[in-house]
């Protein structure tokens, strides 16, 4: 089909293109990657799917305003590298972002074709331009406005850090980026496991900030090995953007918690994709080992989602999701619920758990837990769960994986004690600008806002960056003198 | 990378290095640690700082050979390259001039109570230090400890070198004979720290501890250093690592410090067999 000459009714014709998967069976063995990706003909057949809508609504729908009509003309057209160039004016990341945005409640939500066909496949063919560029090696890299000679902290290099680095290096600021880790990317490497995020993808972007000048300094713990003011008054910063993310992790407060063998999502993740305990003990940091045993997760979210996963991988017999509202409540996204339940993971829902329980070493055994039944909705809307008398029942398991959410890291807090911060510990901002209390100071992302989503953290960042542009090169145009 | 600088034992299989990191030793406070990371694949694991030269820009830190890692840390060098030293970590001891302080090693936690000791006496504190060890042979920094306290006590469990017992017993002599002690800091292992906490209990001493559970980033992520103080959930790296020792849950530090007893030991014998492997070729 031409392009050019394909009318509406043919495009609407097409089915949604099926993106090859790796089969349950084979990928609960492994840790490589689900989907495969889309093949330019696959790619190029879903690109024909959208009938560039003269007020493309979905562009609206992504927290970073992609051209997505025109980048998927581009892909219709063939011009893949063309269609890369386009995604990367808006996003610097689309390999990642392909991968981990929940698009069915962004672009592919308010998708015209959406309304009584499948919306066409905007994540997949964002995820495919980002590849192709990759793996066929041509990379195109933006373009950098001359040296304004001003300088820029970026503190954490998740999400958040790396998409305010990349904006402030185009337009022409020196850009160092802080990380307290020994690996760069944040969440991207210690959060989301490996078959839903390859590592190697990751690095890739990475190399590409590096190309343009960005400098990255690893193990730095900014508010101890050295202060905000200390940036900005010895490194003679002109200004600071914060995007250290989410902190540590919260339990449930039901007894037996301290058990050996309850532990955080946190804390299973990081050793798994950060340490690379799955490759124990050719990696040094072991993780409990999962294998032929019963291990639970508690909560609903994305994070819940990767550590049940991941038990699955690391051989667990039964990999139990347990979560107190019903499948519609749940926060993951539905790929992920999909995903999950095809790899064999049990979901036992409207759940509660009332207390771990241990044996006389204090080892986990099981899990007394109660049923509950959906009654009105809360505060968030959902229907609140209610418990049903006389229902209680005992799971048995070897290990319990927390995974209902984050507080905020408490050491920018400690360290800097002029920002101010919210009653949750989450950085204040003004939300036009992302600047803190503190003045040319800038933060976004989940310390701002708390566990949220690798999108609204780079589209975060990218507002900061064009309001330290603006504030750093005062409000006229062009470049202030130096 | 992080050069060693220097590289001596004090001790059998304990080992004190002096490490270029400028920017940790013009920050570190007493009661501070750094996380180390020796080579690629190697785990993240905290020493506290036993010491620091601001000027050199050289941090001081004092390991026994107890696992892989720090096994693997005692095989090395002045010149060699650590790949990653991050801190100064976890919130600094509290000083003040509390009239009395007695400051209490055990084995090599008197490496980590030294930094500590120092800040009591510097802070105007009548500073007593006892640090025990098994054996004459295992007693490490006596000249250092002397030289920051008002009286110094080695203890040892043989009776080899000074008073012959154990720390606590040194500890319950002080107050039977009727000195007033305002404050101790107990820092060694968990059954020593416990001990220590239970004679100063009945007689409201105040008394603080360092602990050590397992960390994995150190930074105030990933949860993994959870301990339980008052019944409350605290985090070693960023509420710690030092906690009121009345109010510490040990025998649940103890417990959750086993829980990778098992992957230890197979990681410390894959390596020593890796070591022969590579001395036969």
């Amino acid at each position: 089909m031409d392009p050019r000459t394909i009318t509406t009714k043919e495009r609407l014709a097409i089915p949604r293109q099926v993106m090859p998967a790796q089969d349950p069976t084979l990928r609960i063995n492994n840790f490589q990657e689900v989907h495969l990706g889309l093949t330019p003909e696959l790619a190029q057949m879903e690109a024909l799917r959208c009938i560039q809508c003269k007020d493309p609504v979905c562009i609206q729908g992504c927290p970073v305003n992609i051209k997505i009509d025109q980048f998927i003309r581009l892909i219709a057209e063939g011009d893949f590298l063309g269609a890369a160039r386009k995604v990367k004016e808006d996003n610097v990341l689309p390999a990642i972002c392909g991968r981990v945005c929940p698009q069915e409640d962004q672009c592919e939500k308010v998708c015209v074709i959406g309304k009584k066909r499948e919306p066409v496949a905007i994540g997949n063919l964002e995820r495919f331009v980002g590849d192709y560029e990759r793996l066929t090696g041509q990379r195109v890299d933006p373009a950098i406005a001359p040296s304004t000679g001003r300088k820029v902290a970026v503190v954490g290099s998740g999400p958040a850090g790396l998409s305010c680095a990349n904006d402030l290096a185009q337009f022409g600021h020196k850009v160092v980026v802080f990380e307290a880790l020994h690996e760069l990317g944040g969440v991207l490497m210690y959060g989301i496991p490996e078959f839903r995020l390859p590592k190697e993808i990751v690095r890739d972007e990475l190399d590409g900030l590096r190309r343009m000048g960005i400098e990255f300094r690893t193990d730095v713990v900014v508010g101890r090995t050295i202060t905000i003011d200390e940036l900005m008054e010895e490194e003679e910063f002109d200004a600071v953007f914060i995007g250290v993310g989410a902190g540590l992790p919260w339990f449930m407060g039901i007894p037996g918690e301290n058990l050996v063998g309850v532990l955080a999502a946190n804390e299973f993740l990081t050793r798994v994709n950060l340490m690379k305990a799955y490759d124990f003990p050719r990696s040094d940091t072991p993780v409990f080992d999962c294998k032929g045993k019963s291990v639970a997760v508690f909560g609903g979210g994305n994070t819940a989602m990767d550590a049940v996963r991941t038990a699955k991988r690391l051989g667990a017999e039964h990999a139990y999701i347990v979560y107190r509202r019903s499948e519609a409540e749940m926060p993951a996204r539905e790929e992920e619920i999909h995903h999950a339940q095809k790899e064999g993971v049990e979901f036992q829902l409207l759940t509660v758990p009332l207390e771990f329980i241990g044996d006389e070493q204090a080892r986990l055994t099981g899990v007394r837990c109660q049923m509950m039944e959906l009654g009105e909705p809360d505060e968030s809307g959902r229907r609140k769960p209610v418990p049903v008398q006389g229902s209680e029942f005992v799971i048995p398991i070897d290990m319990a994986v927390i995974s209902i959410g984050n507080g905020s890291n408490p050491l920018i807090k400690q360290t800097t004690p002029d920002i101010e911060v919210s009653k949750k510990e989450t950085i204040v901002v003004d939300i036009n600008t992302m600047e803190t209390s503190k003045e040319n100071v800038y933060a976004g992302g989940d310390i701002v806002t708390g566990g949220a989503t690798v999108i609204l953290a780079m589209g975060a960042g990218r507002k900061a960056a064009a309001a330290i542009n603006e504030k750093l090169m005062g409000t006229t145009k062009g470049f202030k003198e130096w | 990378m992080y050069r060693i600088v220097s590289a001596i034992f004090l001790a059998e299989n304990i080992k004190k290095f002096e490490i270029e990191a400028p920017r940790i030793a013009k920050k570190r406070k007493a009661g501070q640690f750094v996380m180390l990371r020796l080579e690629e694949n190697g785990e993240r694991f905290p020493l506290t700082i036993a010491d620091s030269d601001p000027e050199k820009g050289t941090i001081t830190i004092i390991a026994q050979g107890a696992g892989k890692s720090t096994r693997a840390l005692n095989r090395m060098e002045a010149g060699d390259m650590i790949t990653d030293v991050v801190g100064p970590l976890g919130t600094p001891s509290h000083i003040e001039n509390f009239g009395t302080a007695v400051s209490i090693g055990g084995g090599v936690g008197t490496a980590i109570a030294y930094p500590t000791a120092a800040a009591l006496k510097a802070a105007g504190n009548y500073v007593i230090t006892i640090n025990g060890a098994r054996t004459r042979d295992l007693v490490i920094l006596e000249e250092e400890m002397k030289a920051v306290s008002d009286e110094a006590y080695i203890t040892t469990d043989d009776g080899s070198y000074g008073f012959n017992g154990f720390v606590t017993q040194k500890l319950q002599e002080l107050i039977d004979s009727g000195r007033k002690i305002d404050f101790v800091l107990a820092i060694g292992p968990i059954p020593m720290m416990k001990a220590v906490a239970e004679v100063t209990r009945p007689y409201g001493i105040k008394t603080m501890v360092s602990l050590n559970p397992i960390m994995i980033d150190g930074t105030g992520m990933c949860g993994g250093c959870r301990v339980t103080v008052g019944n409350e959930i605290r985090f070693a790296c960023v509420d710690g690592p030092e906690f009121d020792a009345h109010q510490v849950d040990f025998k649940n530090l103890a417990d959750r410090n086993r829980i990778y007893q098992k992957e230890e030991k197979e990681s410390d014998e894959a390596h020593a067999h890796q070591c022969r492997l590579s001395a036969q070729m």
